[in-house]
């Protein structure tokens, strides 16, 4: 009860201080806020790019449907694949006029239809990387009426570039971002703790126990870590607000996260307030 | 005054030396006691080592090397996690005072008694009786900044005995004071004393302690102690 109590009367008298801690702490967790934004909404873009990677095998004019069910069927029973559908010679000239209307002439003269037919096999998500894509391809094109395969292997390559590059990004920048934000939190706190310096000195003088003296700090770290994460979230929440509104679609992190950035806040001022100290208590 | 020898020691240095990194040896080889219920001085000049001696009986330095024993701690086994045990049997005032600005002489009372684990109930009649005992019963209630020099020492005084401890250390206490102040400061540790609380001050007032022939004096030169009236 004690140490709850001076926690909050430290907050009331020292207002200032208290509150320049808790917006530290605030500013920090913003920055993190803002990172883990950006990170999951990077994510969730390279996610929706890897939906995209399928794998489509050209069919000869004079292959049998009997054999293209059978390739069909055989083609969706593969682990990599969740779907295969078959797209006819008039389907693929259908979609061709629909989405290249400049090449109209082209396709609707004569009463030619220059398109192959297709089965467009649709891959299992943990099955768009490279060597996964090339297994089905290579399956699919053991069929002797199999024109060709394609499945964009510089799309593919790129985009599994681009997944590194972003995992890498991600580490290193929010590596970077996390020790600013301890630094900027372990900075604030001990600041904090450097103002009461007085009382922790009478304390150890009269013979307060060193838990005695610790807990009232650990629950002012802990307090500034909560009211600051709360505040991150609000200011995050904020910008999510005004880039969706005024610049681009973006998706709102998950819960979890948010609840794990106050939890972290509120962890790491009780860590930090408590280093601080440590230091005060070797003084008398 | 010789201590007599049936008493219990309170403090106990046995051939202590201290050297701080920097400034080289501030003790060499002092060994002596202070018993219970006894008042004796520290005298030396500036840099003889008085306040070293006395943050040693306070547990606040270690000794290099030797042996300082406390109430029964010795500096050899007891712990910094345990320093608080001393520090209950051991009050302590300074020439600063080192009080908290900003609040009343009751509040600063009461902080000390808060924070040794106090009934919550209890602190404020006791910081009031403490008050008291050292004469500002009148002053509880004024901000520690706005008392007098002799007053603020009072105020340190009564939150050195919020544990009713053994010994009163004093390291020059009257430093800062007038001559009335000190002469009402020394007159309370006199009272303290005859009520059976040990008193070990340091001071480099020789004229002060000039005044106090019962009293036991010791005098560090350079570190050493080259002279206890206990002995001589």
């Amino acid at each position: 009860m004690y140490a709850l109590r001076e926690a909050l009367a430290a907050f009331r008298r020292a207002p200032v201080l208290a509150g320049l801690s808790a917006a530290m702490v605030a500013l920090a967790l913003y920055i993190i806020g803002l990172f883990g934004l950006a990170s999951y909404n990077l994510q969730l873009a390279l996610s929706s790019m890897e939906e995209r990677v399928e794998v489509v095998v050209y069919l000869r004019d004079d292959a049998r449907q009997s054999e293209i069910d059978l390739a069909q069927t055989e083609l969706a029973e593969l682990p990599q694949v969740l779907g295969a559908r078959y797209v006819s010679k008039r389907e693929a000239l259908d979609r061709a006029r629909r989405d290249l209307p400049e090449f109209g002439e082209l396709f609707g003269g004569a009463g030619v239809n220059p398109l192959p037919q297709s089965l467009e096999l649709e891959l299992q998500p943990a099955a768009r990387n490279r060597e996964m894509v090339e297994q089905v391809s290579a399956a699919a094109q053991a069929y002797p009426f199999v024109e060709d395969v394609e499945y964009g292997r510089e799309w593919v390559d790129k985009l599994f570039t681009l997944r590194r590059i972003g995992a890498a990004t991600t580490a290193a920048l929010g590596g970077a971002f996390f020790a600013v934000a301890a630094l900027i939190i372990g900075t604030a706190l001990r600041i904090a703790v450097f103002a009461r310096r007085d009382e922790i000195y009478i304390m150890r003088l009269v013979g307060a126990r060193n838990g005695f003296i610790h807990r009232p700090f650990l629950i002012e770290g802990a307090l500034a870590g909560l009211l600051g994460g709360i505040a991150a979230w609000i200011l995050t929440y904020a910008t999510y607000r005004a880039v969706y509104a005024y610049l681009f679609e973006v998706a709102w992190i998950p819960s979890a996260w948010v609840a794990l950035g106050i939890a972290v806040g509120t962890l790491f001022g009780s860590v930090a307030s408590s280093l601080a100290i440590r230091k005060h208590l070797g003084e008398v | 005054m010789p201590a007599p020898p049936r008493l219990a020691l309170l403090i106990k240095l046995t051939q202590v030396a201290k050297e701080y990194p920097k400034r080289g040896f501030a003790l060499r080889d002092v060994s002596f006691n202070i018993a219970k219920g006894e008042m004796a001085f520290v005298t030396g000049h500036s840099g003889s080592g008085k306040s070293t001696t006395l943050r040693l009986a306070h547990m606040a330095d270690r000794p290099t090397s030797g042996e300082v024993r406390v109430t029964g701690y010795s500096s050899a086994t007891l712990s910094s996690r345990e320093v608080w045990k001393v520090r209950r049997r051991v009050g302590m005032v300074f020439q600063d005072f080192r009080l908290l600005p900003g609040r009343s002489a009751v509040e600063n009372v009461g902080f000390a008694l808060e924070v040794t684990g106090v009934n919550r109930k209890e602190i404020g009649p006791r910081a009031q009786r403490l008050l008291s005992q050292v004469g500002l019963s009148t002053k509880a209630g004024a901000l520690v900044n706005e008392l007098s020099g002799g007053e603020q020492q009072r105020v340190a005084i009564a939150r050195a005995l919020v544990n009713d401890p053994f010994v009163l250390l004093a390291d020059e206490p009257t430093g800062n004071l007038d001559e009335r102040a000190t002469r009402g400061i020394m007159e309370l540790f006199v009272e303290l004393n005859a009520k059976g609380m040990a008193v070990f001050m340091a001071t480099h007032d020789l004229e002060l302690v000039r005044r106090y022939p019962k009293a036991r004096l010791l005098e560090l030169d350079h570190g050493r102690l080259v002279y206890d009236s206990a002995t001589a």
